[in-house]
């Protein structure tokens, strides 16, 4: 029980803060703040820039997701494991590249010999987050696409309806939940990011707030930011379970379903391909090349003795918040899972709206809660943790969740029959079923934590470096060279972070 | 029905539990005893109430109102629940519910932990040997079959030598013909080792042939407690009749041991009078070819006829409805041919 009230507390007090010190300055002064012209520039900017994305994820993951589920293109597994590549590298990491890109001063400028123009503001924005997002669209519509029974589309052709009639009265319709899912993550994630706007610098809500915040201290102009920010996210929350509701389209009947019907491709197989490798070299190739290139240009020593101990500060902090939130995530998705009821759904809720709340805004929340209420913990590591934990608690409890599902409460019921008074009887029966889900989860949330760029950027202790808080301010300068060596260690973990995930996705399917 | 037993060793008085206050009471006002060394079956359709009996008392539910006493014991009742841990009751459950992560023999020990390690491992081959699973002992669950993973449950339950042990319709994961012969097997195992046992389940063919006393419930309350030939013979309700294999329940006219139905005139097993229910299970009926002199203008005709080797289920249209016929395979009508029933025992008067 105590867990979860943690969890509650830590999660909503500080967000209640956010509007207590957004309430202090009096109704003049507020409304000064909220109705000011900047708000509606930076209102366009947010909303464009979650809208393009939104847009050009779809058109890139629409056709990904059919070309690898219903045609006959050759190598689909191949393709589907580099089309889910590009999360492995962080949206402020492909700024980075890209900035590092173009202009005359490029990797293409200097490597290739053509001088391209640099990427920056919107169109920059919209590129880096694009090419790192767009995998979540396409993971969504690929498996609605899976999902969907072929015997249905036959009995449409049957009925006479066309191919291109199928498609859209039958195959879309019965993609919108895959869809709406996907927008929601890619959505929340717009909405969330900080590191790719920044170093784009594009003024959306929350490198408005990053400067407002770091830059002349207006604290409440700074809260009411967050809580515009916050009813973003809120309305977003809320649409998607309106459009949700009751739109879940299963299979009705029994049977196996039989094969998707498959679509040749013949001579179209080839621009197929190119575009696929188009994308691939945007995606992969560029970041990639450009961080290696840099890389090539800053070795020597000294880089080196700066990198270890960076990496030595990041994993401190990450690694305590790592078990911490695996010690919060088992007693909540235990009660979750074996007692069911308003309560413990609204704990789970909570610990999922942590995670969809935009981290800069939990972090000011954070940090005007510790002022208030403990300075003490002000730029402490233990805030930091804690930040951590309740941000990415939601990663966590997925695995923990999912093993619980698995162990029967006949098991633990077996042990208190034989004796083991009831901790005991969960320890010994439970808990080592629980093990693999525990590591896995604990896993995701450390790695997590390695990239994590705008929490660590306000609650961070003086002096305290990350790999995400060098390659943000080295690219911030344009020292290229300098940021490459951490974007390639956070891109080694990224990748065992995605590995990870992968892996336990395909081993359940 | 209840009785007064000297060497009572498991009461339960009034049980009653609801899961939802608005609800119905999934148990209802239930009361049985269970004897040293008796195995004792709670018979009845999913959803009577049956496994939430076994678990009140296991101790993984609380009661609403009424008792349980172990030994003279209360164990659970509205104020008190003493933990599962605590009680000493062995369960055996339904899907087994064996730790996936530990071998057969540390599955087996699990309850053991108090002993030491020798007179520990001295326990658990005592158990592997009475269940016969010594060749198996450093298997994994899932290496094992359904009725060797039963035996390990069994094992597992047994192995702390509790007062008696609760069997969660343990033999319905199993195929009919290990069903048969696992249930044999846990008897005898059972008897060698003069542990009580209350068992539950749906399957009366089970009840009848595993335990020593039946208690027959549905919807939540107890219609009849007995021994099997008791509740097979004489059930007290016309649920009971029905619930325990085939029968024919007949409406009639009572006066002392006779009653009059569509069969005739019947003798019936205890004095009644009025409108009245009987039960006569169809081997307790006979068939005649119908004669002008035995007919008395009651006969009826083979409806259909079904053929099973050792004896045959005959359909008769009566005047009004049919009943069932049991015979042996000396007999053979076909369908159309006309018939008188005899009854060879008196029929049973059902309260209503």
């Amino acid at each position: 029980m105590i867990p979860a009230l943690l969890v509650a507390t830590g999660v909503l007090i500080p967000l209640l803060y956010l509007a207590i010190r957004a309430a202090e300055a009096d109704w003049a002064v507020s409304a000064d703040l909220i109705f000011r012209y900047r708000n509606l520039i930076l209102l366009k900017n947010t909303v464009m820039l979650t809208a393009g994305v939104l847009i050009t994820t779809t058109l890139i993951a629409a056709p990904l997701a059919w070309l690898t589920v219903r045609t006959d293109i050759a190598g689909k597994k191949v393709l589907t494991l580099l089309s889910v590549l590009p999360l492995a590298i962080p949206g402020y990491i492909l700024a980075y590249a890209l900035l590092g890109f173009g202009g005359a001063n490029g990797t293409a400028s200097l490597l290739l010999g053509i001088e391209i123009p640099r990427l920056s503001g919107f169109w920059g924005s919209l590129v880096a987050i694009s090419l790192y997002t767009y995998p979540y669209m396409y993971l969504n519509l690929r498996s609605g696409l899976l999902g969907l029974d072929p015997s249905v589309e036959e009995a449409a052709r049957s009925l006479g309806m066309s191919s291109a009639g199928v498609y859209r009265r039958i195959v879309l319709p019965q993609l919108r939940p895959a869809f709406l899912a996907g927008v929601l993550i890619i959505g929340l994630y717009v909405l969330g990011d900080f590191g790719a706007v920044s170093l784009m610098r594009f003024e959306t809500f929350s490198y408005a707030l990053f400067l407002q915040y770091s830059a002349s201290y207006d604290r409440i102009y700074a809260a009411w930011l967050a809580l515009m920010l916050l009813s973003i996210t809120a309305t977003i929350l809320f649409a998607e379970y309106r459009l949700l509701r009751g739109k879940l389209f299963h299979r009705a009947g029994t049977g196996t379903a039989r094969n998707i019907r498959i679509s040749k491709l013949r001579w179209k197989v080839y621009p197929a391909y190119a575009g696929v490798a188009l994308l691939m070299f945007c995606a992969i190739v560029i970041p990639v090349g450009t961080i290696l290139y840099w890389m090539g240009r800053s070795l020597d020593s000294s880089i080196w003795n700066g990198l270890t101990n960076v990496l030595a500060m990041s994993v401190s902090a990450s690694a305590p918040a790592a078990i911490l939130t695996a010690m919060l995530a088992v007693p909540l998705a235990y009660i979750s899972v074996r007692f069911p009821s308003p309560v413990s759904r609204g704990l789970e809720r909570i610990a999922y709206f942590g995670y969809a709340t935009p981290p800069l805004a939990l972090a000011l929340a954070f940090v005007f809660f510790s002022l208030n209420s403990f300075p003490i913990l002000y730029q402490t590591m233990t805030l930091l943790v804690l930040a951590y934990s309740l941000h990415f608690l939601a990663e966590a409890i997925g695995p923990v969740r999912s093993a619980l599902y698995q162990a029967s409460p006949r098991i633990e019921e077996a042990a208190r029959s034989l004796g083991h008074p009831p901790f005991q009887a969960f320890l010994n029966s439970t808990f080592p079923l629980l093990k693999n889900g525990i590591i896995a989860g604990a896993a995701l949330v450390f790695l997590s934590c390695m990239k994590e760029l705008p929490i660590t950027f306000l609650l961070s202790p003086v002096g305290f470096e990350t790999l995400a808080l060098n390659v943000w301010s080295f690219s911030n300068e344009a020292m290229f060279a300098e940021a490459a060596p951490f974007a390639l260690t956070i891109l080694i973990f990224s990748s065992i972070f995605m590995g990870i995930l992968f892996s336990r996705e395909w081993s359940r399917t | 029905m209840e009785q007064n037993m000297s060497n009572c060793l498991l009461r339960v008085h009034g049980l009653t539990k609801q899961f939802s206050p608005a609800g119905e009471k999934v148990v209802n006002d239930v009361s049985f005893s269970v004897a040293q060394n008796e195995i004792f079956a709670i018979l009845g359709p999913s959803g009577c109430g049956k496994t939430t009996t076994l678990r009140i008392m296991a101790g993984f539910e609380r009661v609403d109102s009424g008792s349980v006493e172990l030994k003279n014991r209360v164990i659970e009742c509205q104020h008190t629940s003493i933990s599962a841990d605590k009680r000493g009751i062995g369960f055996v459950f339904q899907e087994y519910a064996l730790f996936p992560h530990l071998d057969v023999r540390q599955n087996v020990g699990f309850g053991l932990n108090k002993l030491e390690s020798k007179e520990r491992n001295k326990r658990i081959d005592e158990m592997l040997e009475l269940t016969g699973l010594g060749a198996f002992s450093h298997r994994k669950p899932h290496e094992l079959s359904g009725g060797q993973q039963q035996r390990v449950a069994l094992a597992r339950a047994l192995a702390p030598m509790p007062q008696i042990i609760f069997l969660d319709e343990p033999f319905s994961n199993l195929d009919a013909v290990m069903r048969q012969t696992t249930r044999n097997e846990i008897r005898t195992i059972l008897k060698k080792a003069g542990i009580s046992a209350v068992l539950v389940t749906h399957d009366q063919e089970e009840a009848l042939s595993f335990a020593d006393r039946i208690a027959v419930m549905n919807s939540g309350r107890i219609e009849q407690i007995g021994t099997p030939e008791e509740v097979y013979y004489t059930p007290r309700t016309e649920f009971v009749a029905l619930f325990l294999g085939r029968t024919n329940v007949l409406k009639a006219r009572a006066q002392g041991m006779e009653a009059y139905t569509d069969l005739g005139e019947l003798m019936i097993n205890r004095p009644a009078s009025g409108e009245i229910k009987l039960s006569i299970r169809p081997e307790h009926l006979t068939l005649e070819r119908a004669t002008e002199r035995n007919c008395n203008g009651l006969c009826g005709t083979i409806l259909t006829r079904e053929f099973k080797g050792h004896d045959i289920t005959y359909r008769v249209k009566l005047r009004n409805g049919e009943c069932l016929v049991h015979t042996d395979n000396r007999m053979p009508f076909t369908s159309g041919d006309s018939v008188v029933v005899k009854p060879l025992e008196p029929a049973v008067v059902l309260e209503v």
